[in-house]
Order: structure tokens, then C-alpha cells, then sequence
């Protein structure tokens, strides 16, 4: 089978903790998937790994054919077309809304392109319709800094939008929405699936049902279970770990 | 708006050094209206100051980059030019020496040392008083940056790199004319230096320099770079996971900066008649971060407007209670951290940025 993403036995230890254990995942092209888990189960962390944050000790991590992801670092990940929202949202919230898409729009990241560069019309267009996307049209002038929290997860949304990635990883979307807001950011991501291949991290389980994807859990640092949410919910193990708590 | 408001700043240095040249020159000394010639020098002075702020600004108030060492690039394009001034007293030093130093002659040195050749040409050394700074900025800032030091072990990094050149700069050995430094100019580019029109020239020429930086340094922050950089200022991470290298970002403006600090320092020395080791020490920089705060960091008219408050009060009570500067100047810095955080022009000036209103009531509901 052709992945987009491979993680290979990955170990990451923290001072002797292993915060990842000999994780394995495959993710197909387009594929979106849920990962769930307690807290402390090694989905931010392996995020890190992916994104590049992080090292692991052990392990491969392949992305597309054949390039090794730990044998690079953050930005040269990120310009492979891996985007990455995080658990606390995190935008530039001195800049407007619109700029903060602007800098995220897929293009030239060097210092002497950027010290030149004119926003093109066709950037204009882009940005028009992620905001569109992200529902924050009216905002577009407004700073982030000043957006609620529900608004600023949708502008990192929108900023991954941006960067035209071939793989999303979403840490906790919805922590802090409200139940409308959660809905409409489901919604949100079904509009964007099968586009592009999607690592969605989520506690809320009516927001993950919604989703309706394919559904790993995690538990200390491996792969617990992995199905539809009614094969997992159903798992004994899951119950006692996670659900059931 | 913003570009506009840069040209209004242009304008109005460029009128100011004018006004105050033409007061100094064209109305005679006794008329009311006359500008003595301290004023003249003074206001040189100020303007050169303004400069280094102006630089120091570009990276701690976009770049977040507080740097503790900027008196460093100032000076070494202060040394650069008061070298050509040296080579252009010629014989006509103490001990008649064409081409050597009175200095070296002292030292019973026999010739020239290699680094000091080239500098009998202006342009050599206009070149080294950029090129320098800069290129001491780039190694600095290549390691730093790249080893990811930011914050207040940066900020002693620096103190630790100015001190470190003042130290050596105090040596007789390095050649640069030790703790007396280089002094005693005669002119430049022919002009003599005491003439009351060539110290006009000159305040005219760093006004014009001081000018220039604005709208450079404006077409800079301006620009999509100058986006990145505040972005870098504000959540370093996370432009690295949209692609950016934060280290060439910062050390691409660390360098222009460390240039713009050398131009200031070079357009100085002509006006003070002096460079010593002096001032690489550690409290001149700090100082310079004194004027920034006060004047607004982040704002490029404020470091500027905090440059001339900070530097008039100085002149003003230096001579009044000479003992009481350093205390006013603590209790400043702490009283605009405290209450002023944004310096002057934070606070008064800057009209508050586009949108920094909520929408009308009506578009939040329209907004899902
Ligand atoms: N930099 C670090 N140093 C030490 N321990 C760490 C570090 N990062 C993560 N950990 C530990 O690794 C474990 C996994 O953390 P991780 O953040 O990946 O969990 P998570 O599944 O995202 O949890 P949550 O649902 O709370 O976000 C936790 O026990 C955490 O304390
Ligand atoms: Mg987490």
C-alpha cells in the first residue's frame, strides 16, 4: 500500500520516561484520521516527532515515497507541506487577520525574497477565500490578538489552509469551542477531507463521532486500538483506559 | 499612512538640521536668532545618537532581539573614520610623522600596521565603518542565532562582546592608540574640522543620514520581511512550522543594523573630535536601550524622539547636578517600564491600528 505518512517504531524518552513506545501508524493519501487518548498519551508528542519539534530515540518517520522526516528540521518540514495547528492556539496577534494568512500562503520563506515581495493579486483571491473558509470575512482587518479563542482556532485553521500543505496535523481543534462552534468546525474539516491527508487530535468524542473517520487511540506512547469509532468503542481496553474513565 | 508619516519624519529632521544651519551660519553671532556653534554640534550630536537608537530599535522592537552591545557597532564605525581622520593630519603631528601616527611614533613603532592601510582614502573607510559592524554582526549573530540563545542570555552575550572589545581596545598593542584613543583631527576630505561650516556640513550630512535610515528602515518593516520579523518577535516557533528560518531572519536584520549603528558612529566621531575605548563600554549600550524604551520600541519615530529627550536631559543636567544622571536615568528606565511600556510614542502617538475596534455588533452575529 502507498502511504503518505509512516511512523516506524517510534521511541521518544523523556529523563527515562518513554513518552512514545515503539509507535507505529500508516496514513493513507487524502486519508483523515482521529487519534484519542488519555492525557499523557503521547499525541502532542508525536506531533513533535512528526513536525520536527522533537527526536526520537528509535524509529523512522516516512513521508510520501521515501523521505525520512527525523533527519530534518522544523522548517524544512513544514516546506514539504506539513502543517500543524496546535493544542493552544498560536497566531501572530500583532498582526491583522489577513496577515496572518499572507505569511502563511504557500511561497518563497527567504529573507531576501520576502524583503521584495508584493502581496499578488491571486494571494488577494487566496486569502478572500480561506477567509470565506475559516467564516472570518468580517474580521479581515481586525488583529488577531483581539479574535475569541473559538475565532483564533479557526484562523490557525485557515493559516494551515494557507500554506497549502499535503498533511495537517490538528492538535485539539475544538478545546474551548462552544458546542455551535465545535459543530461548525466539523463541518469545516468535511469540507477540506479528501483534499488532503488529515491527523486530527480530539478529547471531544461527539466532535470525533461527527467526523465519522477512521479512529486510532493511543495509550502511553503506542497504538492501543485502531478502527471505526464503533469498532474501538466497543473494545474492552479502550473502555478501561479511555471512555470509560 | 504609514509611509507618508516616515516622509513627514524626513522632512522635518532635514528641516531642523537646516533651520538650525542656517541659524548658525547666516545670522550673525550677537542677533537674537544666532545658533551658537555648541548648538550646532549639539544637535550633531543628537542626530548621530538618534541613529544608533534608530538601529538598535530594528531589532529589539521588531525582532525582539534585545541587544546590549549596539555602543560596539557605533564605535568601530566611529574608529573606522577617526582612522582616515588620523591619516589626514599627515605630518602635521606632534612629531611630523607623513605617514604614521603621532601614536606609533610614540610607540617607537617603524611602520604602518597592514590594517591600517587603505584608510588615507575616505571611501575606505566610509566602506569599513559599514563593512565592519556588519561583518562582526554577522558572526555574532550567525552563532547566536543559530544555537537558538534569545532573551536576556543574548542581551549578555552582547554586553559580554562590547566589553570584550573595549578591553582590547584599551591595548597599546592592538594599534588603535589604546585608552587615549585616536584624536587631535585636523579635517576631512580637506574641509578643516573647526570651521563653523564644515560642523554645519556635517549636521546637515548625518541629518540627511539619520533621513535616509527612516525610510529605509521603514521599507523594512514594512515590508513582508519586516512582517516575518515581528512574527518571529511574537511566536519565534511557530514561523518555524510555517516554514520561516527565524535565525537568517534575525541575522539578516541584526547586520543592517549593525551597519546602521557604524554610519552613526562614523558621521560622530568627525563632530566630537574623539573615539576611545570608552565608548564601547557596557553602560553605553545600555543607555542607547535606555533612549529606545523611553521613546517607544517598536515605533521608529519614537527611538528617535527618545534619542533627543533622553540625551537633552542629559546635556541639561549633567551640567546642573553632574552626580545625579545615572540615578535620573535608572529612574527613568523604571518608571517607563512601569508605566509606560510602550515609551512615548506608543502611547501618544500611534493611532490606534486598523481594526483594533471590534466590527460593528451586527457582523459578530453574521459571523458564525
Ligand atoms: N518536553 C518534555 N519533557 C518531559 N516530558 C514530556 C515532554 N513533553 C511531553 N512530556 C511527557 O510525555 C507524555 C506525553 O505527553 P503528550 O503531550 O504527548 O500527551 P498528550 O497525549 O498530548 O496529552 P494531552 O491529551 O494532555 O494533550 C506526558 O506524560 C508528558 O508529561
Ligand atoms: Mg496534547
Amino acid at each position: 500500500m502507498n502511504s503518505l505518512l509512516y511512523i516506524d517504531g517510534v521511541t521518544v524518552s523523556f529523563d527515562g520516561f518513554r513518552a512514545l513506545d515503539g509507535l507505529s501508524l500508516v496514513l493513507a493519501p487524502g486519508e483523515m484520521r482521529a487519534v484519542i487518548g488519555p492525557n499523557g498519551a503521547g499525541k502532542t508528542t508525536m506531533m513533535d516527532v512528526i513536525t520536527g519539534k522533537t527526536r526520537p530515540d528509535a524509529g523512522r518517520v516516512v513521508f510520501g515515497a521515501d523521505t525520512d522526516l527525523t533527519a530534518l528540521d522544523e522548517p524544512a518540514i513544514a516546506s514539504l507541506g506539513i502543517g500543524r495547528k496546535f493544542q493552544k492556539p498560536s497566531v501572530f496577534e500583532h498582526h491583522t487577520v489577513a496577515d496572518n494568512l499572507l505569511l502563511s500562503l504557500a511561497g518563497q520563506r527567504a529573507p531576501r525574497r520576502t524583503l521584495f515581495a508584493r502581496e499578488s493579486a491571486a494571494e488577494r483571491l487566496r486569502i478572500e477565500a480561506i477567509l470565506g473558509t475559516i467564516r472570518l470575512t468580517p474580521y479581515r482587518d481586525l488583529l488577531a490578538g483581539s479574535l475569541s479563542h473559538g475565532q483564533k482556532q479557526w484562523l490557525e485553521i485557515g493559516m494551515l489552509l494557507a500554506q497549502d500543505p499535503e498533511l495537517l496535523l490538528l492538535d485539539e481543534p475544538v478545546a474551548g469551542m462552544t458546542d455551535a462552534e465545535t459543530a461548525q468546525t466539523a463541518e469545516l474539516l468535511r469540507e477540506i477531507r479528501g483534499t488532503r491527508s488529515v491527523v486530527v487530535v480530539e478529547h471531544d468524542m461527539a466532535f470525533v463521532r461527527a467526523l465519522d473517520v477512521k479512529i486510532t487511540v493511543l495509550h502511553e506512547g503506542s497504538v492501543l486500538a485502531e478502527g471505526s469509532i464503533d469498532h474501538v468503542s466497543a473494545d474492552p481496553r479502550v473502555i478501561e483506559v479511555y471512555l470509560g474513565r | 499612512m504609514r509611509s507618508r508619516s516616515s516622509l513627514l519624519t524626513f522632512t522635518l529632521i532635514l528641516g531642523a538640521a537646516l533651520l538650525i544651519g542656517a541659524l548658525n551660519l547666516a545670522v550673525p553671532p550677537g542677533a537674537a536668532m544666532h545658533a551658537p556653534d555648541y548648538i550646532v554640534s549639539l544637535a550633531g550630536k543628537y542626530t548621530c545618537y538618534a541613529i544608533l537608537a534608530l538601529a538598535l530599535d530594528l531589532v529589539w522592537g521588531f525582532a525582539g532581539i534585545l541587544s546590549l552591545g549596539h555602543a560596539a557597532f557605533f564605535a568601530l564605525g566611529g574608529y573606522a573614520i577617526g582612522m582616515y581622520l588620523m591619516r589626514q593630519i599627515g605630518a602635521r603631528g606632534v612629531y611630523g610623522s607623513a605617514v604614521l601616527p603621532d601614536f606609533m611614533v610614540f610607540l617607537n613603532w617603524k611602520e604602518l600596521p597592514w590594517y591600517w592601510h587603505g584608510f588615507d582614502m575616505f571611501w575606505f573607510a566610509a566602506l569599513m565603518a559599514l563593512a565592519v559592524p556588519a561583518l562582526l554582526a554577522s558572526l555574532f549573530g550567525y552563532f547566536a542565532f543559530r544555537s537558538r540563545v534569545t532573551g536576556v542570555y543574548l542581551s549578555i552575550m552582547t554586553q559580554a562582546l562590547t566589553y570584550a572589545l573595549m578591553l582590547a581596545m584599551f591595548r597599546n598593542d592592538m594599534g588603535f592608540g589604546g585608552n587615549n584613543g585616536l584624536t587631535d583631527f585636523k579635517d576631512i576630505l580637506g574641509f578643516p574640522l573647526a570651521a563653523a561650516s564644515t560642523r554645519v556640513a556635517l549636521l546637515l550630512a548625518s541629518a540627511l543620514a539619520l533621513g535616509l535610515c527612516v525610510l529605509l528602515a521603514r521599507f523594512v518593516v514594512a515590508s513582508r520581511f519586516g512582517k516575518v520579523l515581528v512574527a518571529v518577535r511574537d511566536a519565534e516557533s511557530r514561523t518555524r512550522f510555517l516554514g520561516y528560518r527565524p535565525e537568517s531572519y534575525k541575522l539578516t536584520v541584526f547586520v543592517l543594523s549593525a551597519a546602521m549603528a557604524g554610519l552613526g558612529g562614523a558621521l560622530y566621531v568627525p563632530q566630537v573630535g574623539i573615539i576611545n575605548p570608552s565608548e564601547f563600554s557596557p553602560a553605553n549600550s545600555i543607555e542607547a536601550a535606555i533612549w529606545v524604551a523611553v521613546g517607544g520600541r517598536g515605533t521608529l519615530s519614537g527611538a528617535i524622539l527618545g534619542a533627543v529627550l533622553v540625551n537633552l536631559g542629559k546635556t541639561v543636567l549633567t551640567g546642573a547636578l553632574p552626580d545625579a544622571w545615572l540615578f535620573v536615568l535608572g529612574g527613568l528606565f523604571i518608571a517607563v517600564t512601569l508605566f509606560l511600556p510602550g515609551g512615548i510614542a506608543g502611547t501618544w502617538f500611534i493611532r490606534k491600528p486598523r481594526g483594533a475596534r471590534a466590527p460593528a455588533a451586527g457582523v459578530r452575529e453574521a459571523a458564525p
